[in-house]
């Protein structure tokens, strides 16, 4: 499990520390469904107890996400693993897929933990302490489904025409950025699943590889034991690319992974903002056209002027956090994969060279004449 | 980098070099390091190195090591070229033409240098040349030719004849045949050999002369044909199931590296993508630009690395493959064993009949069944002079029968001793070159883990700088 504590939030400021295990089937007559272990401990005031234990399901997790984004329209909120994983046809419940999912659940719940404003959400106690039915009936309550499409669509109307042209150069640039990261990052997370396959097709046909020799070593008597050392050689070398390729399922594809999704996140979250300029602009337009009841469109634009400029402030910290965890992330991720490489080169280099040694060796037992180092 | 050499890992200088002009420097004798030379051995009979063992009996005249042609001459096959003319059928083809040059060697006291003689020969001599020696000396496990078509290919090589890198590698590897063959006690002594190397013009006709194609029995073409032999030399028996074992696991190995190496290509050239993104990415990057831009260079680097790795690797495999080749040489010696047996089988049976017929004859018994006994029952006895000419023709035939059965136990002992005797030096030159073809895979091993170090520290150097 990776707790990616970052540098600004160190270990030791922390007040909430949560986890999320045990993944547990439910069957019932309509449906199955898997149910997570979600275990909080706090120091916090608002807190009633120092300790929780709940268990929760994916689509508890999917109504935590949207009431967050509701609350808060500019703030990046961390991305959730998809419904379904379409690529490498993982079945739905298999054990590869609902530890991925177990990882990523997770890390979400964590990185709110540790957003400065997200943390201390609402929503986000409830999801954390609620029972199941405490959860139930709290969900029920709160602005519907349709109202909340129909704000969206409206939204969407009145922004299109004027949020371009009144976006201020900060956002047009950190649209311009996503447009392209976003496009780099999708390809990095193909490069690292290619890379994945071609070592996973390459361990398959050294698994293959070795134990020819073996097999040869069978008809040989000079030469058996040579063969049958480079058998062993290729059998751990073997070995030591199937750690890489676990280095890289567990940590570069699930980041890689997840910077995909967040690139998705934040181009919504550049349009959300981008909405509620375009509230504030067509009010400004309405305005200029209407010479009468200013004051009352005056005290609403005043409003509305606030709004923006609370959801820019709150996009731009949000922002330069996001990036600066980002660089952390890509920073680790690919040291890491660099790593585990490196791990991988000196495992083979010990094993050839002590195969060599050993045949050198021999040559010299044999032959007592001068060697070849 | 480690090339094919009978028995010997490092690069052959022989045929790294260029052509001219050549130092008088000590020719590399195959099987042989360039070290060794010193320990030139006076005695004619010698203890075994490498593959000039002189394990035989006395009578054989067999050359001394100082004696075989390899220590008196050096031999390169030292370029190839494209040719077209016409063929047989007079249709135009194109061909590859191999450079053969030759020099004598002078002893280092002289230090003057012999002039180089050269010839240019294409594979069909190469061919040509070792069908004859073949049919000339079945009792010898005669080098193999490097294949004829690109075989155990993986994608990214090119199964074309023309093609440079598969013409560079049969060069080397008709070089490796003429060296092993000058280096073997028995067939570098050989006229039409020294021809092939000497003599441009006219050296068909004089193959052909020898008339070898009629000595050459065609059964042991037909290589799946089974004899009914009653008492092989178990020995031969055992030896022609190894060199089947060999021949299936080395192809089996063969084909399996080519996939390997199909893979380890892709996982190298699949990293190269990311240098091109970390480059592209870079350019939005502020803080993190430069580390990704460096890091992405280390990637290509990485990616391109494969190239050389493979290429060597190459080398390797034809060094397994001569010895798949050479299990169908050991083959063909067992097999000639067999024949001879069969035939020396078959010729003590048909005496032991006529034998018996004889004393049939003579006695006037019929021990057997025959239908001369039986017409002789039907229609009557034959005059007792037709039976006097019978025996006597019959007698005549045995003693012919018992001569020749003689000779032909004394040759089938001469073989299976002359060729056991190459046996055993084949299977010490076998032990060696295969041993150092595992250990320069080891190497190149080694060498691809270090690259990989090396790459990989430089990567992660510049990752921590994003």
């Amino acid at each position: 499990m990776i707790n990616q504590y970052k540098f600004e939030d160190g270990p030791e400021l922390r007040d909430l520390f949560i986890t999320v295990d045990d993944p547990e089937s439910h069957i019932t007559a309509i449906e199955t469904f898997i149910t997570y272990r979600v275990v909080t401990k706090t120091t916090r005031g608002e807190f009633d107890s120092s300790e929780y234990e709940v268990r929760r399901r994916y689509q508890d997790f999917l109504w935590l996400k949207s009431k967050l984004e509701e609350a808060h329209p500019t703030l990046i909120i961390p991305p959730l693993p998809e419904k379904f994983i379409m690529r490498g046809m993982v079945e739905r419940f298999s054990d590869e897929f609902i530890e991925t999912r177990r990882k990523a659940l997770h890390k979400f719940l964590n990185r709110i933990a540790d957003h400065p404003t997200l943390t201390f959400n609402e929503d986000f106690k409830i999801f954390l302490t609620a029972q199941a039915w405490e959860l139930s009936s709290h969900k029920k309550q709160g602005p519907g489904l349709l109202s909340r499409m129909g704000q969206t669509v409206r939204a969407v109307a009145s922004s299109v025409r004027g949020a371009v042209k009144n976006r201020p150069e900060m956002f047009t640039e950190m649209n311009n950025y996503m447009e392209t990261f976003s496009q780099k990052v999708n390809l990095l997370d193909k490069i690292a699943h290619r890379i994945y396959k071609e070592e996973r097709d390459y361990c398959n046909e050294m698994k293959e590889y070795g134990p020819i020799h073996t097999l040869w070593s069978a008809s040989e008597e000079d030469i058996g034991d040579s063969l049958k050392g480079l058998a062993s050689c290729i059998d751990r070398c073997c070995r030591a690319t199937e750690k890489r390729m676990a280095g890289l399922s567990e940590h570069l594809l699930p980041i890689l992974h997840e910077y995909v999704l967040y690139s998705e996140i934040l181009m919504g979250v550049l349009k959300r903002r981008d909405q509620i300029q375009g509230e504030l602009d067509s009010k400004v337009d309405a305005l200029a056209n209407k010479k009468t009841e200013k004051d009352l469109f005056s005290e609403e634009i005043g409003k509305l002027e606030d709004k923006v400029e609370r959801a820019n402030n709150a996009l731009k910290a949000d922002w330069d956090r996001w990036k600066q965890n980002m660089q952390w992330d890509m920073r680790s991720t690919f040291m890491n994969v660099a790593e585990n490489n490196l791990r991988y080169y000196e495992e083979c280099l010990a094993t050839w060279e002590s195969f060599l040694a050993s045949q050198t060796v021999d040559l010299h037992v044999d032959e007592d004449s001068e060697d070849r180092p | 980098m480690a090339r094919p050499g009978p028995g010997s890992a490092p690069a052959r200088s022989a045929a790294a070099e260029p052509p001219s002009p050549m130092e008088s420097t000590e020719p590399e004798p195959s099987g042989s390091r360039p070290e060794e030379e010193e320990e030139e051995e006076e005695e004619e009979e010698e203890e075994e190195e490498e593959d000039e063992s002189i394990l035989s009996p006395p009578e054989q005249p067999l050359a001394a090591m100082e004696d075989c042609l390899a220590k008196k001459m050096e031999i390169t096959v030292s370029e190839a070229e494209k040719r077209t003319g016409r063929n047989a059928m007079n249709i135009q083809e194109t061909y590859t033409a191999y450079l053969i040059e030759t020099r004598a060697v002078e002893s280092q006291s002289e230090g003057q240098c012999a002039p180089v003689e050269s010839l240019w020969r294409r594979y069909s001599e190469f061919e040509l040349l070792r069908n004859y020696l073949s049919v000339t000396y079945p009792h010898i496990v005669v080098p193999p030719l490097p294949e004829k078509r690109a075989d155990f290919v993986w994608h990214k090589l090119s199964a074309d004849n023309m093609d440079p890198d598969f013409v560079e590698r049969r060069r080397i590897g008709l070089e490796n045949f003429l060296l092993r063959v000058a280096s073997h006690p028995v067939l570098c002594q050989d006229k039409i050999f020294y021809a092939f190397l000497m003599q441009e013009g006219g050296w068909k006709e004089m193959v052909n002369e020898t008339g070898f194609q009629l000595k050459a029995d065609s059964r042991l073409k037909a290589l799946n044909a089974t004899f009914r032999v009653k008492n092989p030399d178990k020995r031969f028996t055992e030896l022609k199931h190894y060199s089947d074992e060999l021949q299936s696991v080395i192809s089996h190995l063969l084909r399996v590296r080519a996939r390997v190496a199909d893979r380890l290509y892709g996982v190298y050239k699949v990293h190269g993508n990311y240098g091109r993104v970390f480059s592209e990415w870079s350019a939005i990057e502020k803080e993190m630009g430069d580390g990704l831009q460096s890091a992405g260079h280390h990637m290509d680097v990485y990616a391109a690395s494969i190239d050389d790795i493979l290429e060597e690797e190459e080398h390797y495999a034809d060094q397994l493959k001569e010895y798949l080749f050479y299990a169908e040489a050991l083959r063909a010696v067992c097999r000639k064993h067999e024949l001879m047996q069969y035939d020396l089988e078959m010729a003590a049976q048909d005496l032991t009949s006529k034998k018996q017929q004889c004393e049939e004859l003579a006695t006037g018994t019929v021990r057997t069944f025959s239908l001369k006994g039986m017409t002789s029952k039907l229609f009557g006895q034959e005059t007792p002079e037709q039976r006097e000419a019978k025996i006597k023709v019959l007698e005549e035939q045995i003693q012919e029968g018992e001569e020749q059965l003689k000779s032909k136990n004394l040759e089938g002992r001469d073989f299976v001793k002359s060729a056991w005797a190459d046996i055993e030096r084949f299977k010490e030159q076998k032990n060696h070159d295969l041993k150092e073809a595992l250990i320069s895979y080891a190497v190149m091993q080694i060498s691809m883990c270090k690259k990989g170090i090396q790459v990989w520290t430089n990567a992660k150097e510049c990752f921590s700088k994003m």
